[in-house]
């Protein structure tokens, strides 16, 4: 709150108000006449830009906690509710998750920005350490949100980083019990990371407000790294910032909403979409990316306790920042020496997070280590020895200055560089998946991908016509109902004709007054039965194995694509791995090549992990005939139930793409507006 | 103190309460169906725990190493009951990073975990990769010749 407030009100309400609570004055001295540097680029809109993410997190997220059950029985089922059944659930579960990237995303940015510039130094040291406080609660809140929706990456994320803990001598394990509320992760730990990541965004909202008045009373600093010392050097903060700020946040929200309609699930790991299981543990356990660069340090020492001190190190070290670069010019723009280091610490974030993803073997491992040491040598050697031994450029002498001189277009490159950097980091979490795997299913066209995709009502079906003749002998669909059937964007079926087709089930229903369970034909607002009582009966039906539930099996199985496919498959909306996938499967059945050992009950196939699947070949030419006069073939077969398992997986796809397409639009034009506006605003200023 | 003390309850409620403790009960295991080579997967405590029916060839390769050349040294006689040799019992979990190792797996005919390649022998030691120690062994006692109650 620095600078007077002169507001003074004509309204006689506000003024009534005024003087009991001065509000109105707050407000208008924090954020409408509040003198704001001139010379700021768009680095600085990602403050507004996190005030948003912050707004809009607690906004979707406690709306999803009226639909969410934070029970271990329950909470897969829960979300998966709230994506298919509540109005425009899906849409705020995308705005929640996505949300939760480019809140990290934003504050990354908001952070190497005051790298850049200086904004840790004298006299902004409590702002910066505020900020490392709002940086660690958003990592822990993070990290519990992950776990709420109990898949398995939630559970083994979990399993793994409150093992941590346990590296603390004498009352590591004691600390790790009480973490869990019992003997491993269970229930009483998932109960009780949804209260915490409830209270959590209200905390950082509290840190939050002490972040903003510190900076108000030291006042925001600049690229030229000057302070403001006259008017000439600063403009009001509306309407200057604040339209320059809304310019910020909608091209952010374009960026954003990229996630939310058209690639939801590309920063996420499809093993989420397998409900946890405690004796399983997915071959490769990654976390989000935006923990990557610390998971990597962590991985990097071999000692258990090591590790885990230096991963923490690696965050806290920044608090530091201050008193470990003293040099006396701020903005890094007038330290030739400290900005090409800073660049190359970038990159060494970049590719600690790629290494993050890897499994830690073979030059991982050394690539690793040595990153983890340039990362401390940043803090810890470069800028104290910079501080002594740099000579800068001369700064420019005030603010006003600054703004008058030309400096040249590095913004752009600047960019192309996060772009890219970004997407090494989302693509590297997916390629964490199945290095293993040597034949890379082939891709084939699908009617649904891509921005305007559509299901093949024809083809959906088949699909259905396949699964319920073959495959629901072995295997469970219960997230499908038999109203889907007939529901907008599925096979097309009217109400009648799902009725119809319910009523042909047979479901155990009751008890009845006499206390007995009884069956009854279906109705629509049953789920497709499952074909055995529990886990047991279905393993001894099947030699051992389990036939998986096929309700989401196209979003939970995956396969690497490799770099540098993975940052194409960002702009060319490719998300189709999963029924690929499955098509390959059901026509990857092929004798098994010589000198290959198949454990016994196994069939090999050439597109299965480790190529002995349990499962016989299911489906064969002539198999299931259609009415349509559609080819009796297996490849019709894969191609129809892959797209019927992918519409079982996603129904509300096809609403998810129109109502992004209307999105676009909107924000694309409203960006357009800002931008003139904006023009025009600071038409004067320049 | 007055303070510390009013703290107590706030901090005690996260331990595990008393239906957790409760389903956290010692449990008996049958060992009569698992022949000479298999081994069984049982939970205890959320904690998968192996049994093995070694292998008399198992057992002599297990005590068969230098102790002195293991990451986390230990006889394989101290990892068993005396007159039971040829039945271990560990706690499944990988102590690296907590992952489940598959049994029958890798070089040693012990355990292989998937996640970062560790490699556990026929007593559950830990021989090559990163894990730091040996699997644990669970509290159990033999009730009889071919009965195991586990905790």
């Amino acid at each position: 709150m620095s600078g007077p407030s002169d507001f003074q009100p004509t309204n006689p309400v506000i003024k009534w108000i005024e003087r009991r609570l001065p509000i109105f004055g707050l407000v208008h001295s924090s954020f409408v006449a509040y003198p704001t540097p001139r010379n700021l680029n768009y680095w600085w809109t990602f403050g507004a830009i996190l005030s948003m993410m912050l707004g809009l997190q607690i906004l979707t997220g406690v709306i999803l906690a009226m639909h969410y059950t934070p029970n271990a029985d329950l909470a897969f089922r829960s979300v998966e509710a709230i994506v298919r059944d509540v109005n425009y659930g899906w849409l705020l579960r995308n705005m929640h998750a996505a949300g939760a990237s480019m809140f990290f995303l934003a504050v990354y940015v908001h952070m190497f920005r005051g790298l850049y510039y200086g904004s840790y130094k004298e006299p902004r040291e409590v702002l910066w350490i505020l900020g490392v406080i709002i940086y660690l609660l958003m990592m822990a809140t993070g990290f519990m949100g992950y776990v709420l929706p109990w898949g398995q990456m939630s559970f083994w994320g979990a399993t793994v980083i409150t093992n941590l803990f346990s590296a603390i001598p004498y009352v590591g394990d004691s600390i790790v019990t009480l973490l869990w509320g019992g003997y491993s992760v269970g229930n009483p730990t998932l109960n009780r990371f949804f209260s915490l990541h409830y209270l959590l965004p209200f905390l950082i909202a509290g840190v939050v407000v002490l972040h903003v008045w510190a900076l108000h009373v030291a006042g925001q600093n600049n690229p030229a790294g000057v302070e403001a010392k006259t008017e000439k050097d600063t403009v009001p903060f509306t309407p200057y910032a604040t339209i320059k700020d809304m310019f910020g946040v909608s091209c952010f929200l374009i960026f954003y909403a990229w996630f939310i309609f058209y690639m939801p699930n590309y920063l996420g790991d499809a093993d989420n979409y397998i409900p946890a299981n405690p004796g399983v543990t997915p071959a490769h356990i990654v976390p989000e990316w935006y923990y990557l660069p610390f998971y990597a340090i962590l991985r990097s020492i071999p000692n258990k306790l090591a590790g885990v001190i230096a991963m923490f190190s690696a965050i806290v070290v920044l608090a530091f920042l201050p008193w470990l670069d003293t040099a006396k010019t701020r903005s890094s723009k007038y330290r030739p020496l400290a900005k090409q280091f800073f660049w190359i610490f970038v990159v060494v974030c970049v590719l600690l997070g790629y290494l993050g993803a890897q499994p830690p073997e073979g030059i991982y491992v050394i690539a690793g280590r040595i990153l983890t040491v340039c990362y401390f040598a940043y803090f810890l050697i470069l800028l104290p020895l910079l501080s002594r031994i740099e000579t800068p450029r001369p700064v420019p002498n005030s603010i006003a200055d600054d703004v008058l001189a030309k400096y040249g277009k590095k913004a752009a490159s600047i960019v192309v560089a996060f772009v890219v950097a970004g997407g090494l980091i989302a693509g590297s979490a997916q390629n964490a998946r199945a290095q293993e795997q040597e034949a890379v299913p082939p891709s084939q066209s699908w009617s649904f991908s891509g921005p305007f995709g559509k299901y093949d009502r024809g083809s959906l079906q088949r699909g259905l016509k396949i699964y319920k003749e073959v495959c629901s002998n072995c295997h469970a669909l219960s997230y499908i109902a038999f109203r889907n059937l007939a529901d907008p964007g599925g096979p097309g079926y009217s109400v009648a004709q799902a009725a119809a087709f319910a009523s042909d089930y047979k479901i155990k229903d009751g008890p009845n007054d006499a206390g007995d369970m009884f069956d009854r034909p279906g109705r629509p607002a049953d789920y497709f039965p499952s074909p055995f009582p529990n886990e047991q009966a279905a393993r001894a039906a099947n030699g051992g194995g389990l036939p998986p539930d096929l309700s989401l099996i196209a979003k939970a199985r995956s396969y690497e694509r490799g770099f540098p496919q993975f940052i194409f498959d960002f702009f060319t909306q490719f998300q189709e791995q999963g029924p690929n996938y499955v098509s390959a499967i059901l026509q990857g059945y092929q004798k098994k090549p010589a000198g290959v050992d198949l454990p016994e009950g196994t069939y090999y196939n050439k597109y299965f992990p480790g190529h002995a699947i349990k499962m016989p070949q299911p489906l064969t030419n002539g198999q299931v005939t259609f009415d349509d006069g559609s080819p009796a073939t297996l490849p019709q077969y894969a191609h129809d139930i892959a797209t019927f398992l992918m519409w079982a997986a996603e129904p509300q796809m096809e609403a998810r793409k129109h109502l992004g397409l209307q999105v676009f639009v909107f924000l694309i034009i409203f960006a357009g507006l800002m931008y003139f506006t904006k023009k025009k605003v600071w038409a004067d200023a320049h | 103190m007055g303070g510390v003390a009013s703290l107590w309850p706030f901090v005690s409620q996260m331990n595990p309460d008393a239906s957790t403790i409760a389903a956290g009960a010692p449990i008996e295991v049958d060992l009569t169906p698992i022949a000479s080579g298999q081994d069984i997967k049982v939970f205890w405590r959320g904690k998968p725990i192996y049994i093995m029916n070694r292998t008399k060839k198992q057992v002599d390769e297990a005590r068969s190493v230098p102790v002195s050349s293991l990451p986390d040294p230990a006889t394989d006689q101290s990892r068993v009951k005396e007159g039971h040799d040829q039945w271990l019992v560990v706690i499944g979990i990988c102590t690296h990073l907590g992952c489940i190792p598959i049994a029958h797996e890798g070089n040693y005919d012990g355990f292989f975990c998937p996640c970062h390649g560790s490699q556990y022998d026929a007593s559950g030691r830990i021989r090559q990769g990163p894990a730091p120690a040996n699997l644990p062994i669970p509290p159990y006692q033999f009730v009889s010749d071919t009965k195991i109650q586990i905790g």
